[in-house]
């Protein structure tokens, strides 16, 4: 029993300050501890990792505490607080203004600061650093008055900084002294595909250059270079490196280490019995850590120690996967081959831009440490399997072959997978089966697939899990399935069933997998194999009737359509004798095509400017509009043009079920858009966002999501909603039932799509451009391609006689199919 | 026996139709090589659509699931494995040199 509550004192709120803080309450410390946190910035800790996001996703997004405060009562945090001054003796901090707090336990997480070498004109206006949301906000600011700027160091962090000029449209250069790019992480080779992937990005690389001064009078207009042509610059941005924020420390006299940081024992403390360091500040046995997993492992440490447990930091793991400029590069272990009488195994494809190393001990046995640069798929398994020192495979080289991936390895249980928060693919599974969560995937996110892959072989490796897998031929949901597609890139259902199903398929996974595969591949629905596996509305691109015969529905964006449009579309049918109608989603339906007729009809579509409508997939349908402020006295925005941009932007969309929207003028609500997948009425301010709207057998009613958005939010949260449904609704499940079966229902939407919790908006929002932009017309590929259109034949042997078992009868002056009795067997046809 | 296609212009887990004496014959080719030929005539849906069906499993027996409610007939025999009392007639068929031969409609087995 303690009778009097102690005080815990924590200097910094970034990652690791903030990770003490959560591991002290979850742990129970705070039931004797109050904890008082001071932090320098303004705001509370958020995610430096993921920081060149911040241009994306906003601040908000970013954080690691939203709310601002800690839930627990007993955690005081203060923010754009200053401590200048610790005094060990008499055991308190002074603030900067002033203030005095007396501590029991004091933890230093102070971080890091940039490094500047001192070169003349580094302070000018136009130089930067790149460490705070603030920093970046700056560069921002000065990048809209610049034309090309410099990012000096070829770093992690300066190839970061990189792509964040690039993105903000700047012509970019990467100034570094070493010979290559990500010297620390990458050997020669590596650093070398990696320097033509960022110059095939049109960034201009400089290696072996030293930087001599910045030029400029009142501010930056160019850089000097060592032996060579100066650059012609108007901002740069210095990544050379950081130094531990150690001042504190070194004016209270604590121990410091050589090379900087505050010196500390394998228990984070300093070599004041009551002072701790934990993050990039500390230097645990000397050395520096500029990785967040070490910092929060010392946070469990101290902790774990303040709770009087034995918890000791034992060095860390410097494994680094990133996608750098949009290039995978990844690097782990042993990656520079120093141990004794390693032997290397290289892969490299220089056309793809893909090289692969792995470090194997001298006999052979285990796998040391490795680079890749390119595709770093395998890291997943090749980062635990290091690190674990599980034998190799016989072939250890099928490991970085293209098609490997490290496939059949199975990981110890003991394995590691998440090295971000220490969870071992055993803390997977027991989770898995509990039915919660663990952290691995939360930090940088590298071991994402690698932990969604051990729940899904676990899952598919019990085989209790039948009643939610998909058909006698998966153990899978529909969820699980596209993960597995996606993890492992499969391209073809034969791979598919052979590695992870039994049997040839059926009716119901082979449409399954042909969605999947078309949301993660895009591509025709109808190239090679996958045709096989199409129902036949998308295998014919058409909707079957009832007679045997197809509906055709061009596209009629928003419902918009010219007079000639609708001469044209009359002619067709006209001259092709079909029964015509208009549809309930606003556009024409043309009924009683013969399979063979198809491509005739829509050679004359496709002339006259139309294109698929899609109405035959599980895909987006229409995204039905009012007319809107142009012609409506009642209307606030033009609904219109939102309509036609929004189903334009997500048509050939491939997902679980169809998908619908609509978009309303105003409240009048006259294109029944909260009766569709997604609605959208405008405001006076913006646009409302309804999700999971439903007609059909179960109704339902769209719900709002979020309000007066601009449009290019709107748009945004679209993506996201969209995406995370294509990606984790059950087959054939529309967006309402979908929403219901969530935990969370509609909260948790929102807080996955406006407040993207998951840290998933980017992923999602990317993979909708992808989708935008391999966006094509299945009828116009279809009618252009000679081996496509051979398969739209009445016979094989017979290519244009049509079936005699098809017919037709007249009704209100149009045709209409006639039920045929089957095939009457001429005399002798038994024979 | 009528020759009606070449064995390659049929997809491996597809169907094609071919006319055959008038009528309207479905053919098919599984992952295993071997070729089916069974009456495009659905009798669930009367209409004559079988060869468009996905083909699949059940179990070890290779079936069409017909395009228009989804019923799957057994390749081998045409019974309709959702529904006893209904059989699809098949036809004899064999490969000769690459090219599908397809003969009389069989008796019921
Ligand atoms: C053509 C059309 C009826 C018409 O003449 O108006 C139609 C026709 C079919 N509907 Fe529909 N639906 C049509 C508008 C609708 C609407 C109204 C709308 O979109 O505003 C609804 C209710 C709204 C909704 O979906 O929430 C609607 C709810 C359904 C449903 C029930 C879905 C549900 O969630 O319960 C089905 C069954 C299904 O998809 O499983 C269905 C299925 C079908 C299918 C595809 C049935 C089939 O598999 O053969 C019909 C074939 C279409 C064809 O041959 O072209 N159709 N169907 C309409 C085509 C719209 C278009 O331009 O693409
Ligand atoms: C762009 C970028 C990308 C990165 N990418 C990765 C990555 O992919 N993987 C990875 O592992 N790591 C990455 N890092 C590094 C990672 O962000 C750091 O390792 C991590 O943030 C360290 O956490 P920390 O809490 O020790 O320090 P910090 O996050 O720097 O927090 C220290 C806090 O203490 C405050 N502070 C300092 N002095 C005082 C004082 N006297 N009084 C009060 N407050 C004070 C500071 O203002 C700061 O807010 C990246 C860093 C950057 C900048
Ligand atoms: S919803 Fe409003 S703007 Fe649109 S047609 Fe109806 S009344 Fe007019
Ligand atoms: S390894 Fe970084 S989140 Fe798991």
């Amino acid at each position: 029993m303690t009778h009097l509550r102690k005080r815990i004192v924590v200097v910094g709120h970034g990652m690791v300050g903030h990770r003490f803080v959560q591991a002290a309450i979850e742990r129970g410390l705070t039931e004797t501890h109050d904890i008082t946190v001071l932090a320098a910035e303004a705001r509370p800790a958020y995610d430096r990792v993921a920081l060149t996001s911040y241009f994306e996703v906003g601040a908000k997004a970013l954080s690691l505490l939203p709310k601002g405060r800690y839930d627990d009562p007993r955690v005081t945090l203060r923010t754009g607080s200053e401590v200048v001054a610790v005094s060990p003796r008499r055991r308190i901090v002074t603030l900067s203004t002033g203030e005095d707090l007396h501590y029991d336990a004091l933890v230093l997480a102070t971080g890091a600061y940039p490094f500047v070498p001192p070169v003349p004109g580094k302070d000018l206006p136009g130089v930067f650093v790149y460490r705070t949301i603030e920093d970046l906000e700056a560069i921002r600011k000065a990048a809209r008055r610049a034309r090309s700027g410099a990012v000096v160091g070829g770093g992690l962090l300066g190839l970061e900084a990189a792509n964040a000029l690039r993105r903000l449209g700047l012509e970019t250069h990467v100034v570094e002294l070493a010979p290559r790019l990500m010297a620390i992480q990458v050997d020669a080779a590596g650093g070398r595909t990696l320097s033509r992937h960022v110059e095939r990005l049109g960034l201009s690389v400089h290696t072996g250059a030293m930087t001599e001064a910045i030029l400029g009078a009142r501010k930056v207009t160019g850089m000097a270079l060592k032996d060579r042509k100066s650059l012609d610059v108007d901002l740069v941005v210095f990544s050379a490196g950081i130094r531990p924020q150690d001042s504190l420390a070194r004016a209270a006299e604590l121990a410091v280490a050589e090379r900087g940081g505050i010196l500390v024992d394998e228990h984070c403390r300093t070599s004041d019995e009551h002072i701790w360091a934990i993050g990039e500040c500390a230097a645990p046995g000397g050395v520096m850590y500029g990785l967040v997993a070490p910092g929060y492992s010392m946070a469990e440490v101290v902790v774990d120690r303040l709770l009087g447990g034995e918890g000791s930091f034992e060095g860390a793991d410097m494994s680094t996967k990133l996608k750098l400029l949009g290039v995978d590069v990844a690097s782990f272990g042993d990656a520079h081959g120093t141990t004794e009488g390693a032997l290397e195994l290289t892969y490299a494809d220089d056309v793809t831009g893909v090289y692969k190393k792995l470090v194997i001990s001298e006999d052979g046995r285990r796998l040391l440490g490795g680079v890749l640069v390119g595709d770093a798929s395998a890291y997943g398994v090749l980062r635990p399997l290091a690190a674990s020192g599980l034998p190799l495979p016989d072939n250890p080289e099928d490991l970085i072959l293209p098609a490997g991936g490290g496939g059949g390895l199975t990981l110890p249980t003991e394995a590691q997978v998440c090295s971000c928060n220490d969870v071992t693919k055993g803390d997977i599974i027991a989770a898995a089966e509990a039915g919660a969560v663990t952290r691995a995937g939360t930090t940088c996110g590298s071991c994402k697939a690698q932990t969604r892959k051990i729940i899904e072989d676990h899952y598919a490796g019990q085989g209790q899990v039948v009643d939610r897998s998909i058909c006698e031929h998966f153990p899978l949901t529909r969820q699980e399935l596209f993960d597995v597609v996606a993890v492992h890139g499969y391209r073809s259902f034969d791979r598919i069933v052979e590695a992870h199903g039994t049997g040839r398929g059926c009716d119901i996974c082979k449409p399954a997998i042909a969605s999947i595969l078309a949301s993660q591949l895009g591509g025709h629905v109808l190239a090679g194999s996958t045709r096989t596996l199409q129902d036949t509305n998308d295998a014919y691109l058409a909707n079957i009737q009832r007679n045997g015969t197809y509906s055709v529905v061009p596209r009629i964006p928003g419902g918009e359509i010219t007079p000639e449009g609708l001469i044209v579309i009359g002619e067709i049918a006209r001259d092709h004798g079909l029964y015509t109608k208009i549809t309930g989603g606003q556009r024409i339906d043309l009924l009683g095509a013969r399979m063979e007729q198809l491509p005739a009809i829509w050679r004359r579509l496709v002339d006259a400017g139309f294109e698929s409508g899609h109405a035959y997939g599980k895909a987006l349908r229409t995204v039905k509009s009012c007319v809107g402020s142009t012609w409506c006295r009642y209307g606030v925005q033009d609904s219109v043009q939102l309509a036609i941009d929004l189903e334009l932007r997500y048509r050939g969309l491939r997902s679980p079920h169809k998908l619908k929207g609509g978009v309303s003028g105003c409240a009048r609500e006259c294109a029944e858009a909260r009766a569709k997948d997604f609605g959208v009425i405008a405001t006076e301010k913006g646009w409302n966002l309804y999700v999971g709207g439903n007609g059909g057998a179960t109704p339902a009613h769209a719900r709002l999501l979020a309000g007066d958005l601009d449009t290019a939010t709107l748009v945004r949260y679209l993506d996201r909603f969209l995406m995370y449904y294509v990606r984790t609704a059950d087959r054939l499940q529309r967006t309402a039932s979908w929403i219901d079966s969530l935990d969370g229902g509609l909260d948790r939407v929102r807080e996955v799509v406006v407040d993207d919790v998951l840290g998933l908006g980017t992923e999602l929002e990317e993979a909708m451009a992808r989708h935008v932009d391999g966006y094509f017309d299945e009828w116009r590929a279809t009618i252009e391609d000679p081996e496509k259109l051979a398969r739209f034949v009445s016979f094989v042997n017979a290519p244009d006689v049509p079936d005699p078992d098809i017919s037709f009868r007249e009704e209100r002056g149009q045709i209409a199919p006639a039920v045929s009795l089957g095939p009457t067997i001429p005399v002798g046809g038994a024979r | 026996m009528t020759p009606v296609c070449r064995v390659d212009q049929i997809e491996v887990e597809g169907g094609v139709a071919a006319l055959v004496d008038g009528v309207a014959v479905a053919i098919f080719r599984t992952h295993d090589g071997n070729v089916y030929a069974m009456s495009n005539y659905d009798p669930c849906s009367r209409a004559s659509v079988l060869a468009r069906g996905i083909i699949g499993t059940r179990g070890g027996t290779p079936f069409v699931a017909s395009p228009m409610h989804k019923q799957a007939f057994d390749l081998r025999t045409g019974q309709c494995l959702d529904d006893a009392a209904v059989r699809v007639p098949t036809y004899d068929v064999r490969v000769d040199e690459g090219v599908v031969l397809v003969g009389p409609r069989l008796e019921s087995p």
